[in-house]
């Protein structure tokens, strides 16, 4: 019976809505009618809280962003609690959510592991060592130059050979792999670098003595530091750096959890859907963090207009704006004399249908009571009267 | 041996389902719209990849906002 009740009320108040008001229900153990009460008032309450047609979100939701904006630190770097991943926050991370930036200032990523090994610390230490990036000079004590056999010698640590689980073959072979006109050998402790060139100068052995401090050995590239952190009972690893396509293929990694803060990589693993998702999550963590609060729906807002193109748009003149159909809307924005120049040359026409043109032309903007055009049928023929 | 990834399981990735020709036309007269309006999803998304969705099919996306339990979203797919 009270299901049926519930069941009339599904299109006129959200799934969550009335879910939260059957479990109230349940609770306080209302009677049908006074349950059909509640129902019929939050209908009520929800019509009114409805935004109503005409009304102009964008500029509603570009208020809500900019006033708690002004108030956001300008302070680029924080370091993340006792750990030394720095990451960008307050108002240029956000101006780098919503342009969209390709190349982030603090790419990072929460790497979760899988329920077997993310609650043991050596494990995940051993994981975390797996998925850093190891360049030779990491590795190596020090490098020195034979100057009678013009060659490269290469001192390995071997304690941290040992943390890693390397062998110096390995690194040999990774330094052929990654290093061209080289070869690399083993000589005892010692790796020998050498050119491949018949011709060999101590000035090209230096340079590759250089070069080869810079080459990758092993782990995932792109990731510069890792960081265990305890985060209720088990271990997540933070990032410096983010590489979420490589790390997600690591068989301990947990897949499903593991996330990064560059849009653009969500966007190629996962797809737009998730890259709105993770827009949203992370335009809400710069503003919570900054102890503000901006309603959720103008962040929702703001990513579904960046995501509607089925990739990620910014808000600059080469994203979203850049599209509008008006001339003179895009001109309103950035660089004017350029967008005007070029709509002159080839003829464009502006039909006058948004905010910003018609504010410049002082007429009146098709907004709230200025949305409806009035028809009326005429004697003989349908005529629409055109704008005043 | 590499290991399998299911996109889908992804705690960012919502459920997407696609649309019969039947369906995605009742879409249409329903909100008054043409296909053109709609917003996009890439043939190539990596979410779509096992719908096996050709260019012009409707993609129903129920996402798990905040607001909303399975709020109901459409695009349509695009040429890349």
């Amino acid at each position: 019976m009270e299901e049926q009740l519930f069941k009339d009320y599904e299109g006129k108040l959200t799934k969550k809505i009335i879910e939260e008001v059957k479990a109230e229900v349940k609770e306080q153990g209302l009677t049908k009618d006074q349950t059909k009460k509640v129902l019929e008032y939050l209908k009520e309450e929800y019509d009114t809280a409805k935004i109503s047609p005409g009304e102009a979100i964008g500029i509603l939701t570009a208020e809500s962003f900019g006033e708690p904006g002004t108030q956001m630190t300008l302070n680029v770097f924080h370091f993340a609690g006792v750990a030394e991943v720095s990451v960008t926050q307050g108002l240029p991370r956000l101006i780098e959510i919503l342009d969209a930036r390709k190349e982030i200032s603090t790419p990072s990523m929460e790497i979760y592991l899988k329920k077997g090994v993310s609650k043991d610390m050596a494990e995940v230490k051993r994981v975390a060592a797996l998925i850093k990036e190891t360049k030779l000079n990491e590795i190596a004590t020090e490098f020195s130059i034979d100057l009678t056999k013009l060659q490269v010698e290469v001192q390995l640590n071997q304690h941290r050979l040992k943390d890693l689980k390397l062998k110096p073959d390995q690194v040999a072979e990774a330094l052929n792999a990654n290093m061209k006109g080289v070869k690399a050998s083993v000589n005892g402790e010692k790796i020998i670098i050498k050119t491949k060139a018949e011709e060999n100068e101590l000035m090209e052995t230096y340079k590759i003595k250089e070069k080869s401090k810079e080459v990758f050995i092993k782990g995932v590239k792109g990731i510069t530091q890792v960081l265990p952190v305890k985060n209720n009972e088990e271990y997540v690893i933070i990032t410096a750096g983010s590489n979420l396509k490589d790390v997600i293929e690591i068989e301990e990694v947990d897949e499903t959890r593991t996330t990064t803060n560059s849009l653009f990589e969500v966007l190629k693993v996962f797809g737009v859907e998730a890259a709105r998702q993770n827009i949203i999550r992370e335009a809400q963590r710069v503003i919570e963090d900054q102890g503000l609060d901006v309603d959720i729906r103008h962040i929702m807002f703001i990513a579904d207009a960046m995501t509607t193109s089925g990739t990620i748009k910014g808000i600059t003149r080469s994203g979203i704006t850049g599209e509008k159909k008006s001339v003179l809307a895009r001109a309103s924005f950035e660089t004017p004399l350029k967008h005007l120049i070029n709509a002159s040359i080839i003829g464009e026409e502006d039909d006058l249908n948004s905010v910003i043109e018609n504010v410049m032309l002082n007429q009146p903007v098709p907004l709230g009571t200025g949305l409806p055009e009035l028809v009326t049928r005429g004697k003989k023929e349908t005529a629409k009267e055109g704008k005043k | 041996m590499p290991k399998t990834i299911k996109i889908q399981d992804h705690i960012l990735v919502p459920k997407h389902v696609l649309l019969t020709k039947e369906e995605a036309q009742a879409l249409f007269s329903k909100y008054n719209i043409t296909p053109s309006q709609m917003p996009m999803i890439s043939a190539k998304d990596p979410a779509i990849k096992e719908l096996n969705a050709e260019v012009g099919d409707v993609i129903k996306v129920l996402r798990n906002s905040q607001t909303e339990k399975d709020a109901v979203f459409f695009r349509i797919v695009k040429a890349d």
